[in-house]
């Protein structure tokens, strides 16, 4: 007799860990032919909250890191993706219905943005703050801060490279971050998630919900404790979109707003995707002997 | 120990207040649908003037013209947009006195502050930013820069002109044209630049100028042909403000409240962190959203910087705004008063001990002496409410991780203050306080160079430097 393979269970990723959902809750994926793939957790209310808490715990650490170490790590999760680019290229193509040559290009897309923000990490102080010459005998300053916490939820068409061009310029800034995955897509976010816990990503940093951003949205965008929401994740939904930027007003979330299509995610970001989630300090200090 | 002046009053004979104004619309002051306000002068409740009120058909009309600015004035080459911004930044030079007056009168500030701060700092804006007209290409904010459309402004009263300035300098430099409200308390020094953007021969409809309360703020914010939002204010109207152009294309700053710590280490020179801590809190009466209105000093010193404060508060004179003595002038309105005595009231009754210098009280008028309040804990109303006024509320702290700590345990996030003279501590201070501009040993000091605005609840966006004029470009990236 043949050998059982061994499936995998696809779990959340919360602070370092992968837990079932607290709601007990599960989904069935599909591939992009509607065949059944595996049952995903199901993200609740509870695990958002519990997200979050595990993001905020992470954000000082984090952003505390030198820009320099922050570069290395993503550095690192390029690295350990471009290990294991069969297992996403067969994830990309399942997910999302394509040939083993464009599958293949959506990976080695993902990686190479990674390594294009990994670059970014110990740069983007000297491309977005500078001196500022006050008219008075004072140093002054403006340089780029981490905004906190903030809550993503990723396209949903483009499994992994939308994720990864979602996720890395929230983070290497300083930013720690919750994901909330494709819903019919999920499953390249979760292998995603297992590059994370094996690449020297802080527990916390990175946190990754599967389940429905219609769902999940409102309650991250109502979160006390987010600092800023993409809302990428319903493009070509405005009413929704409008509505999640009218929770966001509670405590006066930054917002990406949802673009009326998901985005070619093959172009070149710019520095917007960062900017977003950036606060500009401003330091003074007098001049004197 | 009191020294007596003889009174120094700056003449108010060189402003000329109208009995009644218009709205500045399309080049010309025109007559508002709304029913018409009256502005006064807070320190003695005398009326100024009969004041426009735009409803939303006037707002319509103010957009309109606009618009039809937009297109020639979004298209002129920089350089000649520049030249207008300078030439409006000279007239402000030349009509100083008589601006810093008119502010002084109809706001309450000391002559002193409107004379010496608000105005230069204006005419410094409009400097800056005539500049930067034609270099918006080199300005680092991505290629090709564009202007975004037709700007709607609503400012606060604490810093009539100076705001406006901030609002109006850098929409136009950018090629942006404005429909700016004033607030309802402080109209008069917008409808004289109003003038003086007729003396520059500003093209019609570039600057509109519309008077009003809250509901034509709303109509302002809410107009579908608005491109951006740029408010000051309060939190509250903030979040009503984002919560009006969810959904919208319309670019949004919002620069919004404070409830800053400043925080004075057991190695500061105290008697410069004296002087900050006074110029911090009771510096235009307090009406300051950075405002360094929860004092955080080092238990060790605690009692001395208290001792060398009181002694520093006996000193202040308040009084007449106009008097070239004068510290500490009106408050800005009886509605503020209210609340500031509302808030104080509720320091007292939550335990807190008050204490105010010996001060005469003018007999009307809107006053509040100079206060402090001792023995506050993080939990009390006023450690955590923006009182806007000039009460400071006084905390200590034993180590650094404490000061951060509770200088941070806020939802605010637009300043803070350190005093310490050890280099190290500064920068380990300023990298850990999450607000948007942190003064050492120094405090509330402010330039057209140097970026402005909050974290979290404070607001988002920045106004002055390179940073602010990614708030009115397409394509800005900072």
């Amino acid at each position: 007799m043949a050998r059982l393979d061994v499936r995998k269970t696809y779990k959340l990723y919360i602070g370092g860990a992968f837990p079932r959902s607290e709601s007990g809750h599960s989904y069935e994926v599909a591939d992009a032919a509607g065949r059944f793939v595996a049952n995903a957790s199901l993200a609740s209310r509870k695990d958002v909250r519990d997200a979050v808490v595990a993001a905020r715990k992470a954000f000082g650490g984090w952003s505390g890191r030198t820009a320099y170490n922050r570069g290395q790590i993503l550095y690192r999760i390029a690295e350990v993706m471009e290990d294991r680019r069969p297992q996403f290229e067969d994830a990309v193509r399942q997910s999302e219905g394509l040939g083993a040559a464009a599958a293949r290009g959506q990976v080695d897309a993902a990686v190479d943005r990674l390594v294009w923000y990994a670059g970014w990490a110990d740069k983007l102080a000297q491309v977005v703050g500078n001196a500022n010459p006050v008219a008075g005998p004072f140093f002054n300053h403006t340089a780029p801060e981490p905004t906190g916490v903030v809550g993503a939820l990723a396209p949903q068409e483009s499994s992994l490279l939308g994720l990864v061009s979602t996720l890395a310029p929230v983070v290497v800034s300083g930013n720690v971050a919750v994901v909330v995955s494709s819903y019919g897509r999920p499953l390249p976010a979760v292998t995603f998630a297992e590059v994370l816990a094996t690449s020297d990503v802080p527990g916390g940093v990175v946190n990754i919900l599967t389940g429905d951003a219609t769902v999940l949205g409102p309650w991250l965008a109502g979160h006390m404790d987010v600092n800023a929401i993409d809302l990428v994740g319903v493009a070509g939904h405005p009413d929704l979109a409008g509505e999640l930027e009218v929770a966001a007003a509670d405590n006066l979330k930054r917002v990406r707003r949802a673009p009326a299509a998901e985005p070619d995610w093959s172009i070149e970001p710019g520095l917007e995707p960062m900017t977003a989630f950036l606060e500009h300090k401003t330091v003074w200090h007098p001049v004197g002997v | 120990m009191a020294f007596e002046y003889a009174p120094a009053p700056e003449s108010r004979s060189i402003v000329d207040i109208k009995p009644s104004y218009g709205l500045f619309v399309d080049g010309a002051f025109v007559d508002g649908n709304g029913a018409a306000f009256k502005t006064i002068n807070p320190a003695t409740e005398e009326t100024l003037a009969e004041i426009a009120e735009a409803d939303e058909a006037d707002v319509d009309a103010a957009v309109q013209a606009a618009r039809r600015a937009f297109r020639s004035w979004s298209r002129m080459p920089g350089k000649e947009r520049a030249k207008y911004l300078f030439r409006i930044a000279r007239i402000l030079q030349e009509r100083a006195r008589e601006l810093a007056v008119l502010e002084s009168i109809d706001n309450g500030k000391p002559i002193k502050e409107s004379r010496d701060v608000d105005v230069p700092t204006v005419a410094a804006h409009f400097f800056y930013h005539a500049g930067w007209a034609d270099k918006l290409d080199y300005a680092g904010l991505g290629p090709n820069p564009r202007a975004l459309g037709v700007a709607g402004q609503v400012i606060p009263w604490n810093f009539p002109l100076l705001m406006l300035a901030w609002k109006v300098a850098p929409a136009l430099a950018c090629g942006n044209t404005v429909v700016l409200k004033p607030a309802e308390t402080t109209p008069l020094t917008a409808l004289l630049f109003a003038e003086i953007c007729q003396q520059a021969d500003l093209p019609a409809g570039v600057v509109n100028i519309i008077t009003g309360a809250g509901g034509t703020g709303q109509a302002l914010v809410g107009h579908p042909d608005v491109d951006k939002v740029a408010f000051t204010g309060s939190t509250d109207v903030g979040k009503a403000i984002a919560r009006a152009v969810a959904g919208t294309d319309k670019k949004v700053t919002l620069e919004l409240g404070g409830k800053a710590a400043n925080i004075v280490f057991e190695d500061a020179a105290l008697d410069q962190a004296v002087e900050g801590i006074v110029s911090g809190i009771f510096f235009n009466q307090g009406h300051v959203c950075c405002a360094g209105s929860r004092l955080l000093v080092q238990e060790s010193v605690a009692e001395e910087v208290l001792h060398r404060l009181k002694r520093r508060m006996a000193t202040l004179r308040v009084g007449d705004p106009l008097d070239k003595n004068t510290d500490i002038g009106a408050i800005n309105s009886a509605e503020q008063l209210a609340r500031i005595t509302e808030l104080s009231g509720i320091g007292d009754a939550e335990g807190a001990e008050r204490w105010s210098p010996d001060c005469e009280l003018p007999a009307s008028g809107y006053w509040f002496p100079p206060t402090i309040f001792t023995g506050v804990s993080q939990a009390h109303r006023i450690a955590r409410e923006e009182i806007f006024g000039p009460v400071l509320s006084v905390l200590t702290f034993r180590t650094p991780s404490e000061a951060i700590e509770k200088a941070n345990n806020t939802p605010y996030g637009l300043s803070a203050g350190v005093w310490t003279e050890k280099g190290s501590r500064i920068l380990h201070m300023a990298d850990r306080l999450r607000a948007g501009v942190v003064w050492a040993n120094t405090f509330n000091k402010f330039d057209p160079t140097s970026p402005f605005g909050g974290y979290q609840e404070s607001g988002y966006g920045r106004e002055g430097g390179r940073q602010g004029l990614a708030a009115y470009l397409k394509g800005g990236q900072a």
